[in-house]
């Protein structure tokens, strides 16, 4: 993980040679597009070759314990859901449909207080039907994770059926 | 707290959930019937992840059964701190439709001294279809 580079926030266009032609829409589309995604106020950092970033800023209504001021799981669970999606996108030539069939969290420590947390995700695998992909969630060093993620994803259309 | 303190469980189950932010958030709401406990979630237009179908987003979904995990702990261990999950296994089973409203019931299958495994079960029109499922491990404070 510490070999990536480091992709400047709010800058997704940084690295025009790999990035697809529909980065930008779909930079737009999995932030303010998706209302949930809106409402958390995720922001899209960067995505290439199977690799999604997204980022969510601390806000005092996404706390999920008073007395620490920690970004509640709930929300890290979204925003790892969320990253896993981008990085099935980002292995892929076209936007393609997508159904979560299973998403594992580890929480291996609790983010810093009123700190936002970032999360990255590579999709590992992709066959006929399914993508499986990895992710982990960090305040600030991508090498101390708040949390990990093993999930895979039905590339069938909406719905898991 | 301790000024006003809740006479009835779901006086204190309502006051466990009044003070995290992220409760209000979803909207989210919790039902006692004795010590069974339904978790609420009333659709709101911030909820949907996929405006095709419509539905509620994955996380939010995994979020909604986390927390009701942890207040089901809650009703079950009134007096201790709030416990931290340690992992958790999410299984989407259907879509979470938009505009109706999700259920979800927990079972504590084992509360150990320190650890407790609990599953989650989420629904929409009907229980025995479920909408997604959850299990985790969450450690309970020893103080």
């Amino acid at each position: 993980m510490t070999d990536a580079p480091k992709p400047p926030a709010g800058d997704p266009q940084s690295d025009p040679q790999s990035d697809p032609m529909w980065v930008g829409d779909l930079a737009t589309r999995m932030s303010q597009g998706v209302p949930q995604a809106a409402a958390l106020g995720l922001e899209f950092v960067s995505m290439q070759d199977g690799v999604g970033i997204l980022r969510v800023p601390w806000r005092a209504d996404l706390v999920g314990d008073p007395d620490t001021e920690v970004i509640a799981g709930g929300v890290v669970t979204s925003l790892l859901d969320h990253v896993c999606g981008l990085a099935v996108q980002a292995g892929r030539s076209n936007p393609t449909p997508t159904a979560t069939l299973d998403l594992r969290i580890d929480y291996l420590r609790p983010a810093k207080p009123r700190a936002g947390v970032t999360a990255r995700a590579q999709c590992y695998k992709y066959t006929h039907t399914i993508a499986f992909v990895r992710a982990s969630a960090y305040d600030d060093d991508p090498d101390d994770p708040v949390a990990t993620v093993q999930a895979a994803f039905a590339l069938t259309g909406g719905s898991p059926a | 707290m301790s000024a006003e303190t809740p006479i009835t469980a779901q006086q204190r189950l309502d006051a466990v959930l009044a003070r995290i932010p992220y409760v209000r958030f979803l909207g989210m709401r919790a039902e006692l019937a004795g010590d069974e406990m339904t978790a609420i979630l009333p659709f709101s237009p911030h909820l949907i992840g996929n405006t095709t179908i419509p539905a509620l987003h994955g996380g939010v979904i995994g979020a909604f059964l986390e927390m009701t995990a942890l207040a089901q702990l809650s009703v079950r261990e009134p007096h201790r701190r709030q416990p931290k999950t340690i992992d958790v296994t999410i299984e989407y089973l259907r879509p979470a439709k938009g505009g109706l409203v999700t259920y979800a019931r927990a079972d504590l299958r084992k509360v150990g001294r320190r650890i407790a495994n609990v599953h989650v079960e989420a629904w929409q029109e009907a229980r025995a279809s479920p909408v997604a499922a959850l299990r985790g491990h969450f450690m309970l404070s020893t103080d």
